[in-house]
């Protein structure tokens, strides 16, 4: 219909020349025009990105000649299978367990701090939160990674702080936990856990707020009225009900937990996670079919990841 | 108690930026010695005439304004297309569009450095932006389909039927009507390029942005003041378009930003 009544109009106000020709038939041709609008970015995703991403694929069938050092460009399946050798399982566990802990971990933190966020906004209060998520949510990563540096150095404020509140014996046994402790809090696994929290802490606070936004007031109410405790409304009602907000924000806390290689090179014990293993892999060893199937593990574990939240509904509360 | 908890978090999430602020001013340049043995301005003045830092710099506003410009155009075209019609593989765009963000970076970096390996091409700034556009590309592409779907498509259809032609359509009545959306868009695009580390250990060559430098100076810490300083420089910079993208998107739009 607009297009009849388009030419009608257009011979009223007399619009001619090519360019108002070309608009009519893009107009006509609804399909042509998005085909247009695409094939910009299409092309630069596809080539640039999905390209790469297909030659890393390809690159994880080939191997390396254990003489020579060089790649053979033929199909096989031994850099996945070497994948199962007790070095590698051990990086994949150890990286999985981190990724565990430190999107519990948060999800615990957040949750108050998504609460208040939600349920108090309202003029100044609204921009106030909004400002004290966003804000450390945007910070530049390293920063963050660098604060963190000297916050957790021998001579750093953490130790300040244990040693004027005379706990130091209180550190010394956290340190003395085998496996995740160390010699510092620097070099240990409590130190890198707690860096991961808090540099994807706010990934986890936007979608629990936004879910909890979601729950209507009333519900908590008519649970409260109904004698239900502040816990047994937390449990039964408000738990459940923003679920789906917790799942969205654990897809973040535990996919860039399970990529990152910076935080653990800068704080943590020598024992590697699998961004760093990719890292040393491709660097200085060479070895690219190995990074490249390593690489394959932590997209395979999040697609996995990604379907179960999908059925949970996580991706309604993105 | 949970009041307390809410409090404790954000304290938790303040902190330590702050404590940077702190770090800019101490006395003490060996170690990272807390409390400060004392305070001074001197380094602020050090770090001005380090010619390396603003070398880093300089290529990081370069890099990030040339993917941004890549990702306004990109991105508007892809918000575009998905939010004024509906077709097959519609969902499949949108998903290629968030996928370089949510994959860790290290995947989109080794990717991408594989791929120029394959390809034979050398280190640049370009294969610099080439990555930083891609995943960059996301930021926009949210602010605009937001911003799509509360303008109305009767608005187009009108000056159509009025004899404007596509330009003057798109010039004004499209353009003024997501134009604070392809702003903030475009500030939170620079912003994730300028602080882009992953990605750029892998698609840069000698060439060091910011970011690079002040990993460098983690790793192996050599000058710590003037990593103090640029650390602070640095979290001011990143305000300035976040404060500025949240003035512009009030009313609603999407300044989520996306993984890593």
């Amino acid at each position: 219909m607009s297009s009849s009544l388009q030419s009608l109009n257009r011979s009223a106000t007399g619009a001619t020349g090519p360019l108002a020709a070309l608009s009519d038939a893009l107009w006509r041709r609804p399909g042509l025009f998005v085909f247009l609008l695409l094939v910009l970015p299409v092309l630069w995703l596809g080539i640039v990105y999905l390209g790469s991403l297909f030659a890393l694929l390809i690159q994880s069938f080939f191997s390396i000649d254990e003489f020579s050092g060089m790649i053979r460009h033929e199909f096989t399946w031994k850099t996945y299978r070497e994948l199962l050798n007790p070095i590698n399982l051990d990086i994949i566990g150890r990286t999985v367990l981190m990724a565990t802990a430190v999107t519990i971990a948060s999800a615990i933190v957040a949750f108050p701090i998504a609460y208040y966020a939600a349920r108090y906004a309202q003029g100044r209060w609204k921009a106030f939160f909004y400002l004290a998520i966003m804000l450390p949510l945007w910070s530049s990563y390293l920063v963050k990674v660098y604060a963190w540096k000297l916050i957790l150095a021998k001579e750093g404020i953490l130790n300040w702080l244990f040693t004027s509140l005379h706990l130091n014996g209180l550190l010394e046994m956290l340190l003395a936990i085998p496996v995740i402790g160390g010699n510092s809090l620097s070099v240990s696994y409590i130190g890198t856990f707690l860096v991961f929290l808090y540099v994807w802490l706010p990934f986890m606070v936007l979608p629990m707020q936004a879910a909890i936004e979601r729950v209507p007031q009333n519900y908590l109410e008519a649970s409260a009225d109904l004698g239900g405790n502040p816990w047994q409304t937390f449990r039964h009602v408000l738990l459940p009900l923003a679920l789906p907000g917790i799942i969205a924000g654990s897809i973040f806390t535990f996919s860039l937990t399970l990529g990152d290689y910076i935080i653990p090179q800068i704080i943590g014990s020598s024992r590697l996670f699998i961004g760093q293993a990719v890292y040393s892999h491709q660097g200085t060893a060479g070895n690219i079919p190995l990074a490249a199937a390593l690489t394959v593990v932590p997209v395979v574990i999040m697609a996995v990841y990604l379907w179960v939240a999908k059925r949970k509904g996580a991706f309604d509360a993105l | 108690m949970l009041k307390l908890a809410a409090g404790a978090g954000l304290l938790f999430m303040h902190l330590p930026i702050l404590l940077i602020f702190v770090y800019a001013f101490t006395t003490e340049d060996k170690t990272y010695q807390w409390p400060p043995p004392g305070f001074t301005l001197k380094w602020l003045a050090v770090t001005w005439n380090r010619a390396d830092v603003w070398e880093a710099m300089r290529l990081s506003v370069k890099v990030a304004s040339v993917s941004t410009v890549i990702a306004l155009v990109l991105g508007t075209l892809c918000a575009a297309a998905v939010s004024r019609t509906r077709f097959f593989g519609r969902e499949a765009i949108s998903l290629l569009v968030i996928l370089p963000i949510a994959l860790p970076g290290i995947i989109t970096g080794i990717a991408l450095r594989s791929a120029f390996n394959l390809a034979d091409i050398p280190f640049s700034f370009w294969t610099i932006v080439l990555g930083h556009a891609t995943f960059c590309v996301v930021v926009v592409y949210n602010n605009a389909v937001a911003r799509f779907r509360r303008t109305s498509g009767s608005l187009i259809e009108a000056s159509m039927d009025l004899g404007a032609n596509g330009v003057q359509t798109f010039r004004y009545i499209v353009l003024p009507n997501i134009a604070t959306a392809l702003l903030a868009g475009g500030m939170l695009a620079f912003a994730l390029s300028f602080d882009e580390v992953i990605v750029t250990t892998f698609t840069a060559g000698q060439q060091a942005t910011l970011p690079i430098w002040m990993l460098e100076e983690l790793v192996r810490p050599r000058q710590r003041p003037v990593t103090n300083v640029v650390a602070m420089v640095v979290v001011l910079i990143t305000f300035v378009p976040i404060l500025a993208a949240y003035y512009l998107t009030r009313g609603g739009g999407n300044t989520r930003p996306p993984g890593n």
